[in-house]
C-alpha cells in the first residue's frame, strides 16, 4: 500500500514538472510581449527594453523557466532601487493590470472558487447519489422516469443558460442583489449574507453535475444488483436494505470516486461560466479577465498551473481512495 | 413457476413435485432451461416477486415446525435463507464479494442468524473454514477472494453456506466452473459435510458423472416438468423415459466399444412460452411412434409408477420401452 502511494506521489510530481515546462513553453511562444504591455502610453524602445530586463524576460527561455521554478520556492524580486517589487514564495510572477503579485491575486480569488466548489460538490453528490439510488430501486416506475427527465434536462441544458435562468428568477424574486452580489462576506460574521452570495451559484453548478451523478449511480446500482455476489448475499439471509447499502453500494459507488475527484479538482481551478454569471471574483473569473481583457500572461500562467496542480492532486487522491476501497488494487 | 414477458408467459416449471429427506442427496438433472435452477431459486424464495409468478407450496420442516416459503412473509423466508436452507453457486469466482475479506463474508452469515459478538463469529468462521479444508484458516481469515484459487473459493462458499448448520443445502452446479481434479475434491467435501451435519442436499447439475458419484435419488427435468425420478442405480440401470435414455446414451462410458459414436438427442428443447398440449418431449422422441392414436401429441402423460421406486411421465410402460430399445 505504501509502495503504491509513494509511486503515485512521484508520478504526480513528475507530471507537475513536465506540465510547468509545457505551460512555460506555450507562453514563451505566444505573440504577446509582456514588456510592451507593461510599458503604457508613453512608450519607446528604450523603456520596453528596460522593462524586459526588469521582468527577467531578456534571457533565454530555459533560464526564464528556471527562474520561474526557483521563484516558486524562494520568491522573486523584480527591478532595482526605488522601483523594486518583491513577491514572496510561491512567486508566480507579477500582474501589472492588478498591480500585485500573481500569488496575491490568486489568493484573493481562491476563497470564492473554493467555497463555490465545496458547496456545489456537497449538494450535487447528495442529490445525485440519492436520486440515482432511488431511481435504481424504483426502476421502471414513474419515479425512475422522473429521474430520467431530470438527467436529460440537467445534462443537456448549457450552464450559461441554466445559470442565467436561475439568476434572473432569483433577481425577480428579490433574492439576489446585483450590487452587493460577489463581495466577500465571511461566513463567521454574516452566515446569511455568505449563503446568499453563493446559494444560487451552488444550485446552478450542482444541477448540472447532479444529473450526471444520478445517471451514473442509477446504472451502477442496477448493474451491480445482477452480480452473483449480490445473489450470494441474499442467499445467506441478508435483508434487502443491507443488500443495497452494504453489498451493492460499496461496489456501485466506487467508480464514482474517479468522477467526483476529477470534477472537484477541475472546479477548484475555477468555474468560469458560473463565476462570471454570478459575479463571483474567483479563479475562473480572474483568468477569463486576464485572457480577454488584460493579456495578463503571468496571471494566466499562474491560474493554469494552479488548476492543473489541483487536477493532478485530486487524481492522486482518487488513486489512493480507490486502493483503500478495492482490495484488488491495494494488493497489486 | 412462470415469468410474464413481452412475448407471452414463460412457463419455467409446471407441476413439479419432489421431496428430499435429511441425510439424502437428490440430484436434479436436466439441460439448460429445463427449470432446475428456477426450482431451486423458488425453494430459497430468491425469485423476484415482481417478475415471477409462483403457485403451489414449498414446505420446509425444521425443528417440528413447517413453513411454506411461497406464502410466508419475506422476513420469515429471509430467516430461513442461510439458516435452515443454504445455497452454493456455480461460479465461485463471482459469487464472493470482491471488496470484503472471506472471513468477513463467512462471519456475516453467522451473525445474521445467531446472537453473538464479532469475536464469536470469527471463532465460528475459522472453525468452519478449517473444516472445509482451508489450511491456516486463522491467517487466511483476513484475505480477499481474489487471493484464492477457484477451488478454494468454492470451499469458502461452502463454509459460508454451512456455518449455520443448515438442514438443506442446495448446490447449483457446484463443480461446473472448476478443474476436474478440483471437482472431485469439492464433491468429496460436500459428501463429508453432508455426513457431518446430516443435511439434505439438492444437487443441481447436468453432469451425469457427478450424479452417479454423489446422488441417492435423481429427478430428471425436461421443459419445466419432472419426467423421471427414482433411485440412482435404478435409473442408471433401467431408464424408462426416452429423454433419460437419450441423456445417458450421450455420456461416454468406459465400457463402451472403441470407435462407436456417442448418440445425441436430435432437435432442440421447445420454447417454454407455448408448450404443446401433449408430451413436451414428443417432437424429439424416438419412441413416440410406438404409442397408438398419436397420444403423445394429444395427451399430456401423467407421472406413473413404472418400476419399484421409479416413476416417469410417459405413455409407454417400462417393458414397452425396453422392447423397442
Amino acid at each position: 500500500m505504501l509502495k503504491y502511494i509513494s509511486k503515485r506521489v512521484i508520478y504526480a510530481f513528475v507530471m507537475l514538472f513536465v506540465l510547468s515546462i509545457v505551460v512555460y513553453l506555450i507562453f514563451g511562444l505566444v505573440p504577446i510581449d509582456p514588456a510592451q504591455l507593461s510599458c503604457g502610453t508613453h512608450c519607446n524602445p528604450v523603456v520596453v527594453e528596460a522593462n524586459r530586463h526588469r521582468l527577467g524576460l531578456d534571457i533565454p527561455l530555459w533560464h526564464q523557466w528556471w527562474n520561474f521554478i526557483m521563484g516558486l520556492f524562494q520568491g522573486r524580486t523584480y527591478g532595482e532601487g526605488a522601483a523594486i517589487i518583491h513577491c514572496p514564495a510561491p512567486a508566480f510572477g507579477y500582474s501589472f493590470p492588478n498591480n500585485a503579485c500573481v500569488s496575491e491575486v490568486m489568493a484573493g480569488a481562491f476563497p470564492f472558487t473554493f467555497t463555490l466548489a465545496v458547496g456545489a460538490f456537497i449538494l450535487w453528490m447528495a442529490v445525485g447519489i440519492s436520486f440515482g439510488i432511488l431511481a435504481a430501486r424504483k426502476k421502471g416506475t414513474y419515479i425512475d422516469r422522473l429521474s430520467t427527465a431530470f438527467v436529460l434536462i440537467g445534462s443537456s441544458l448549457p450552464i450559461f443558460i441554466l445559470g442565467l435562468l436561475i439568476y434572473i428568477t432569483a433577481f425577480l424574486l428579490h433574492m439576489i442583489d446585483p450590487i452587493v452580489q460577489g463581495t466577500w462576506v465571511s461566513p463567521l460574521t454574516d452566515p446569511i449574507g455568505f449563503f446568499k452570495n453563493f446559494i444560487f451559484a451552488w444550485i446552478t453548478l450542482a444541477l448540472a453535475y447532479a444529473a450526471i451523478y444520478t445517471r451514473l449511480t442509477r446504472s451502477n446500482v442496477i448493474e451491480t444488483s445482477s452480480e452473483d455476489y449480490i445473489r450470494t448475499a441474499r442467499a445467506k439471509g441478508v435483508s434487502e436494505r443491507d443488500v443495497l447499502y452494504r453489498h451493492n453500494l460499496r461496489t456501485a459507488l466506487a467508480p464514482l470516486i474517479t468522477n467526483a475527484g476529477l470534477d472537484f479538482g477541475g472546479l477548484l481551478g475555477g468555474a468560469i461560466i458560473t463565476e462570471r454569471v454570478f459575479q463571483l471574483p474567483g479563479l475562473g473569473y480572474m483568468s477569463i479577465k486576464a485572457v480577454l481583457r488584460d493579456y495578463d500572461l503571468p496571471l494566466i500562467m499562474g491560474t493554469t498551473l494552479l488548476a492543473a496542480a489541483f487536477f493532478i492532486f485530486f487524481n492522486l487522491i482518487v488513486d489512493i481512495a480507490y486502493a483503500y476501497l478495492d482490495p484488488r488494487v491495494r494488493i497489486n | 413457476m412462470a415469468f410474464p414477458t413481452e412475448d407471452g408467459l414463460v412457463q419455467a416449471t409446471d407441476d413439479v413435485s419432489f421431496h428430499v429427506d435429511l441425510g439424502e442427496t437428490l440430484a436434479i438433472v436436466g439441460e439448460s432451461g429445463s427449470g432446475k435452477s428456477v426450482s431451486s431459486m423458488a425453494i430459497m424464495g430468491l425469485h423476484n416477486p415482481k417478475t415471477a409468478k409462483i403457485s403451489g407450496q414449498v414446505l420446509i420442516t425444521s425443528m417440528g415446525s413447517t413453513t411454506d416459503v411461497v406464502s410466508a412473509s419475506s422476513e420469515t423466508v429471509r430467516k430461513l435463507r442461510g439458516g435452515t436452507v443454504s445455497m452454493i453457486f456455480q461460479d465461485p469466482m463471482s459469487a464472493l464479494h470482491p471488496y470484503f475479506t472471506i472471513g468477513n463474508q463467512v462471519s456475516e452469515a453467522w451473525l445474521l442468524h445467531n446472537d453473538g459478538t464479532k469475536e464469536d463469529a470469527r471463532k465460528k468462521s475459522i472453525e468452519m473454514l478449517d473444516l472445509v479444508g482451508i489450511s491456516d484458516a486463522k491467517n487466511r481469515f483476513d484475505s480477499y477472494p481474489h487471493q484464492f484459487s477457484g477451488g478454494m473459493r468454492q470451499r469458502v462458499m461452502i463454509a459460508m453456506a454451512l456455518v449455520n448448520h443448515p438442514k438443506i443445502l442446495i448446490a447449483d452446479e457446484p463443480t461446473t466452473a472448476l478443474d476436474v481434479t478440483v471437482q472431485a475434491q469439492i464433491l468429496k467435501l460436500l459428501k463429508d459435510m453432508q455426513k457431518e451435519f446430516n443435511m439434505a442436499v439438492i444437487l443441481i447439475t447436468h453432469d451425469m458423472g457427478v450424479v452417479a458419484e454423489v446422488a441417492d435419488r435423481i429427478n430428471v427435468m425436461y421443459a419445466g416438468r419432472l419426467v423421471e425420478e427414482g433411485q440412482v442405480d435404478e435409473i442408471y440401470k433401467n431408464p424408462v423415459h426416452p429423454y433419460t435414455i437419450g441423456l445417458l446414451q450421450s455420456v461416454p462410458r468406459v465400457d463402451q466399444i472403441r470407435g462407436t459414436r456417442l448418440k445425441a438427442i436430435p432437435g432442440q428443447p421447445p420454447s417454454l412460452i407455448s408448450l404443446p398440449g401433449g408430451c413436451a418431449f414428443e417432437p424429439r422422441c424416438e419412441f413416440a411412434k410406438y404409442v397408438p392414436d398419436n397420444r403423445c401429441k394429444s395427451t399430456r402423460p401423467e407421472v406413473e409408477i413404472k418400476l419399484a421406486g421409479h416413476q416417469a411421465r410417459c405413455h409407454l410402460s417400462a417393458q414397452e420401452v425396453r422392447s423397442h430399445l
